[in-house]
């Protein structure tokens, strides 16, 4: 009897597969397993220690830098969390009208602009701007940050919309909550873990993005991956490894507390 | 509209879509639904029922015309401001709340004191005998559960008129049987006015006070369940409401109400004409297949109807005779199955079929 088509069965799956998770996880593992190097190399093994982390949390400059990332993530996270919740609401509690379709891709199309497109024009406009009122501030990286991080936001908030019974609208309507109230009640606690995903996306997203911030930035507002690679740049050792790891770990709670938190809601 | 009407429906379309794809959902209905009744709104898939309820509840709003519920037009009032409830096809139940929180979710709107919600919650809890479920949450509970925790959450705010969107297609045959019962049970202890919508003739017929018969946007009949049953109104009633057999003929002659047709596939039979019905011409006759007898074709009385027996198929109560008349159409008769008593005909016997006095109606034909 023919066995029905199983790609696990194919000849050399199963060695590509093994390549592609190897080249994937195998430069992580070694960046974490060398954070705990005792040496001063990245490429002698010499004990375990963990002067490294000890030396990254007394370094001000990397504070400082990890700070001002954190600062930026949760600001743009915020109001674009906010700005895509009202996008996605605005494109699928409507009656269908023109230009919805055109709508949409205007949501989206900044995941397909080459991010370096975006920070040329980002750094015209706010060089005019900087020029004009003579601000300086974290602002311009946040305003920048917030409009990357928007569809981002978006996807998953419209997806829990999509997947929502508009009847349960119409019920909340038809035992007498106005609409304020059956948004409130109704509409935002099931949205709610949309909300989050769209969130936690936006700020690792923020967290992690280099190419704008490094064009955007004034002087003096390193945040961690732009200051890690202007150290790069310079000596390597251990300590960048740490910042990694660190970096890592924070994501991986970051992700793990959404995952509970959804998990409990549904 | 009249005092005794809960809603009166006066000359309402609604029209989807623009253009060349327009549809008229709602096609000027005009329709009054009394106070504390059982109505049904019965037809087939897409002739606009669901598009009729959800213009009474407030969802849509009407083209044309105007709905009035207790001698005010509403035609313009949000849902949340008409004291009507509706039980979802789906249920709809909110899903991130408890059974208790479900039902207490209409008078919670209407900030109705926390101890009066309580207490009314119990009693509808009570009502559709789900008190051993009330903290599960709604996902948690089995599909007749959550029908009744529909219910209890519509009843809960004390409407004034209640609509029932098929409420009942998602159950089995049977929890489906129990819960028109309690359906029944509970209209008549709360004396508040359903609006049942189903595709089901059974079930309207068993549970209406008064059914209205639609198709393709309109209604065509409006009756109790036998003035529709026995005298349909025309050929898509009869047709729709319980199976029966149409007979092209000539009438002869109408004399005290009885007009007295001449077969086309031979055979004549007295069928109880219309109000006001007077002529001759061709007509059609509407015959329940119950209304009629098979008898051998041999020593069968002058006018029945004679054919050969094509199929019979039993039915546990009865016997259903499809018997092929001389123009080759299908008569059906309906007999019931007595006791160790085998069935009386055979495939290919020549047969006859005589009709029940009074039992055949002549169709008024529509224009
Ligand atoms: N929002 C809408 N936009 C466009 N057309 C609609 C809309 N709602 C209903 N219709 C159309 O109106 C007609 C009546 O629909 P409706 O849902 O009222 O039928 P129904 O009698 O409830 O059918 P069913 O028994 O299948 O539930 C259908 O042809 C349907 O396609
Ligand atoms: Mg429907």
């Amino acid at each position: 009897m023919a066995r029905p088509f199983d790609v696990r069965r194919q000849r050399g799956f199963t060695v590509v597969a093994a390549f592609c998770f190897a080249l994937l996880y195998l430069p992580i593992v070694v960046l974490v397993t060398y954070a705990f190097n005792a040496g001063e190399s990245i490429a002698n093994w010499e004990g375990v220690s963990l002067r490294w982390f000890v030396a990254a949390a007394g370094n001000a400059q990397v504070i400082d830098a990890s700070i001002r990332s954190l600062q930026i993530a949760t600001a743009a996270a915020l109001i674009a969390t906010t700005a895509a919740t009202l996008a996605a609401l605005a494109t699928t509690r409507t009656a269908p009208y023109r230009g919805q379709a055109a709508t949409f891709a205007a949501l989206n199309l900044p995941l397909m602009v080459p991010e370096i497109v975006t920070a040329v024009a980002l750094l015209i406009v706010f060089a005019r701007i900087k020029m004009a009122t003579g601000y300086t501030g974290l602002g311009y990286l946040i305003a920048a940050h917030t409009a990357f991080c928007i569809p981002f936001a978006y996807l998953p908030i419209r997806a829990r919309l999509d997947g929502m019974d508009l009847n349960l609208e119409r019920a909340a309507a038809d035992l007498y909550a106005t609409p304020v109230r059956a948004f409130r009640h109704v509409t935002l606690p099931l949205l709610w873990p949309g909300i989050l995903a769209g969130f936690m996306l936006a700020f690792v997203i923020s967290l992690d993005d280099v190419v704008i911030t490094e064009f955007v930035k004034s002087g003096g507002q390193e945040t961690l991956p732009t200051y890690m690679l202007g150290q790069l740049r310079r000596v390597i050792t251990p300590e960048m490894n740490a910042i990694s790891t660190a970096f890592l770990a924070l994501s991986i709670v970051v992700v793990t507390v959404f995952f509970l938190v959804s998990r409990k809601r549904d | 509209m009249s005092a005794a009407d809960a809603i009166a429906v006066a000359g309402v379309t609604k029209v989807f879509g623009s253009g060349n794809g327009q549809v008229a959902a709602v096609d000027d209905i005009t329709v009054s639904i009394r106070k504390n009744e059982f109505f049904t709104l019965l037809g087939p898939s897409g002739c606009g029922k669901t598009t009729l309820l959800r213009l009474i509840a407030g969802f849509e709003f009407p083209t044309s015309g105007a709905i009035w519920l207790d001698g005010a037009d509403v035609s313009d009032t949000p849902p949340f401001r008409r004291p009507i409830n509706t039980v979802f096809q789906n249920y709809a139940l909110f899903p991130h709340m408890t059974v208790e929180e479900n039902i207490g979710f209409g008078l919670k709107m209407l900030n109705r004191p926390k101890a009066e919600i309580a207490e009314r919650v119990a009693a509808m809890l009570k009502l559709v005998r789900m008190e051993a479920l009330a903290g599960r949450r709604t996902n948690q509970i089995s599909g007749g559960q959550q029908q009744r925790v529909a219910l209890a959450r519509a009843l809960a705010p004390a409407p004034k008129v209640l609509l029932l969107d098929e409420p009942l297609s998602a159950l089995d045959y049977k929890l489906r049987k129990e819960m028109q019962i309690e359906l029944k049970r509970l209209q008549a202890e709360t004396g508040i006015t359903f609006i049942f919508v189903t595709h089901d003739q059974e079930e309207a017929l068993t549970m209406s006070d008064r059914i209205a018969v639609m198709a393709a946007g309109r209604i065509l009949q409006v009756g109790s369940p036998r003035e529709v049953y026995d005298a349909p109104a025309d050929r898509f009633v009869a047709g729709f409401i319980g199976e029966s057999n149409l007979l092209p003929g000539t009438v002869e002659r109408v004399s005290g109400g009885l007009a007295s047709v001449t077969l086309s596939v031979g055979g004549r039979i007295e069928a109880v004409a219309p109000d006001g019905f007077s002529g001759g011409g061709p007509a059609t006759v509407v015959l329940r297949p119950e209304h009629a007898r098979l008898m051998p074709a041999a020593g069968a009385p002058e006018g029945a109807i004679a054919g050969t027996l094509a199929t019979a198929v039993y039915f546990g109560t009865d016997t259903h005779y499809h018997v092929r008349l001389a123009d080759g159409s299908d008569f059906t008769v309906r007999e019931q199955n007595r006791p160790s008593v085998e069935a009386r005909f055979h495939a290919g016997d020549a047969v006859a079929a005589v009709v029940e006095p009074r039992a055949a109606r002549l169709l008024r034909e529509r224009p």
